[in-house]
């Protein structure tokens, strides 16, 4: 791979060598049994070589454990759900960037991308906030229920899905589907059916926590290996990281995974930057069958929660992420440790009451 | 049967198959049949070696041993498979 050179920049580090002080903004400090990737974003960034960071949570709900991790978190404002729509969260950034310096703000959720996107100018213009985002189009064009059309167009494989809108469409699936099929929604969740009923339930299900449309996938036999990446918005393949499922959660979720030598899945991943010129992480899921095939199942258009585990093996992927936000140069990263692996675990914190007191009232902690 | 160049193995037993993710534990003669493997000595070899060294007749070890590839193979262990990693 060619390396890439952006525009010319100053050093990160300062006359004396030192890390160079920034503010990151963080969102998804869920770190639940369905973590949100801020907690692992937020620990690659303090191992930065390049930057010492302050880290300004930015919290949904009361009980997001990054809120009470201090060590990790400096300190944390609770902004409006994506719902409450773009003026009201610029509105929440706007006080937050006037108490701290924020220089870069990095989001972690499918759900709130699209406001961030929307605003991403307006950020950097009016509060100095930088970000580094894919832009509107190609976060619209990887959505699940355009995958079917982003696969021909890019030149990937992907099991043939339709979006359907009600349960009376449910009968006459199997002129185009045979069962087992997945049933998804829009944003999260996914379940294999087995039969009609299953699909209605799981559509029901689905349908009340995320809305519609629903998305009805072909099911594909295999093992689930997914790419942690991240493209310099210019076609450039910056960093990425292979890594197959060891231990799943009943939510899908990886609870421990390794990191594969896997120049088929590595191809894939350059040639989609190649072709989309995506801009920022992701997260490529795919599906690769006994005869190694590779089907592509999603695009998450942000890093994963296991985005830790491309540190653990050579590549800061979220420091690249910060260093492109600011404009400044980076080199792919074209090595990773084979093999390593991460494991998940689960951790009680005791809190005092305080603390939840003050999220809970003033927004702030 | 060749087994593929990027398998790891361990003096432990201990066999890590890089392209997949898998892992694998052998008995000492199964982490010595596959060592032979990596060092490309043919079949005959192996078994001659394998009859010389221990206290086993030839149908048995004739039938262990081609149980043995086959294991190897259905884990996608041979160099049959670097065709398509």
């Amino acid at each position: 791979m060619e390396p890439t050179t952006l525009i010319a920049q100053p050093p990160v580090k300062d006359k004396k060598g030192k890390r160079r002080k920034i503010t990151v903004a963080v969102t998804g400090l869920n770190a639940i049994d369905s973590p949100g990737p801020g907690v692992a974003v937020i620990r690659a960034l303090r191992e930065s070589t390049e930057y010492e960071v302050r880290i300004i949570g930015l919290s949904y709900e009361t009980l997001e454990p990054g809120i009470y991790m201090h060590e990790i978190v400096d300190k944390t404002y609770q902004i409006p759900f994506p719902s409450a729509g773009i003026d009201n969260i610029f509105e929440r950034l706007e006080y937050i960037s006037s108490v701290e310096k924020i220089d870069v703000l990095f989001p972690n959720f499918d759900a709130e991308l699209y406001n961030f996107i929307k605003m991403a100018d307006k950020l950097k213009k009016e509060l100095g906030i930088h970000t580094f985002l894919p832009t509107m189009e190609q976060f619209e064009a990887r959505h699940k229920s355009n995958l079917n059309e982003y696969g021909k167009k890019n030149g990937l494989s992907v099991p043939y899905s339709k979006m359907i809108f009600s349960t009376a469409e449910i009968p006459s699936l199997t002129k185009e589907f045979t069962y087992p099929m997945v049933v998804k929604g829009k944003f999260y969740e996914a379940a294999i059916a087995y039969n009609p009923d299953q699909v209605a339930s799981h559509f029901n299900k689905i349908s009340a926590k995320w809305g519609l449309p629903i998305i009805i996938q072909q099911f594909v036999h295999g093992a689930e290996v997914n790419v942690c990446a991240i493209g310099d918005g210019k076609g450039n393949t910056i960093g990425a990281v292979p890594m197959r499922k060891q231990y799943i959660t009943d939510k899908g979720k990886a609870w421990a995974g390794i990191a594969l030598d896997d120049e088929r899945l590595l191809e894939e991943t350059k040639k989609l930057f190649a072709a989309t010129k995506w801009r920022g992480g992701l997260e490529l899921e795919y599906i690769k069958t006994s005869d190694d095939e590779y089907y592509l199942l999603e695009i998450n258009p942000r890093f994963p929660a296991w985005v830790y585990l491309t540190v653990g093996c050579g590549q800061n992927q979220p420091e690249a992420a910060v260093k492109l936000a600011l404009g400044e140069a980076v080199q792919p990263m074209t090595n990773y440790d084979v093999g390593k692996m991460f494991i998940r675990y689960s951790w009680d914190m005791i809190v005092n009451l305080d603390e939840f007191e003050k999220i809970s009232t003033l927004g702030e902690l | 049967m060749k087994i593929k160049k990027n398998i790891a193995i361990s003096d432990s037993g201990f066999i890590f198959n890089p392209s997949t993710g898998d892992s694998f534990s052998v008995n000492p003669i199964g982490l010595e049949i596959i060592k032979l493997l990596k060092d490309e000595k043919s079949s005959d070899e192996i078994k001659k070696h394998i009859l010389k060294t221990y206290a086993i007749d030839e149908s048995t070890i004739e039938k262990d041993y081609y149980d043995f590839l086959k294991m190897l193979e259905a884990n996608k262990l041979s160099a049959e498979h670097d065709k398509v990693n």
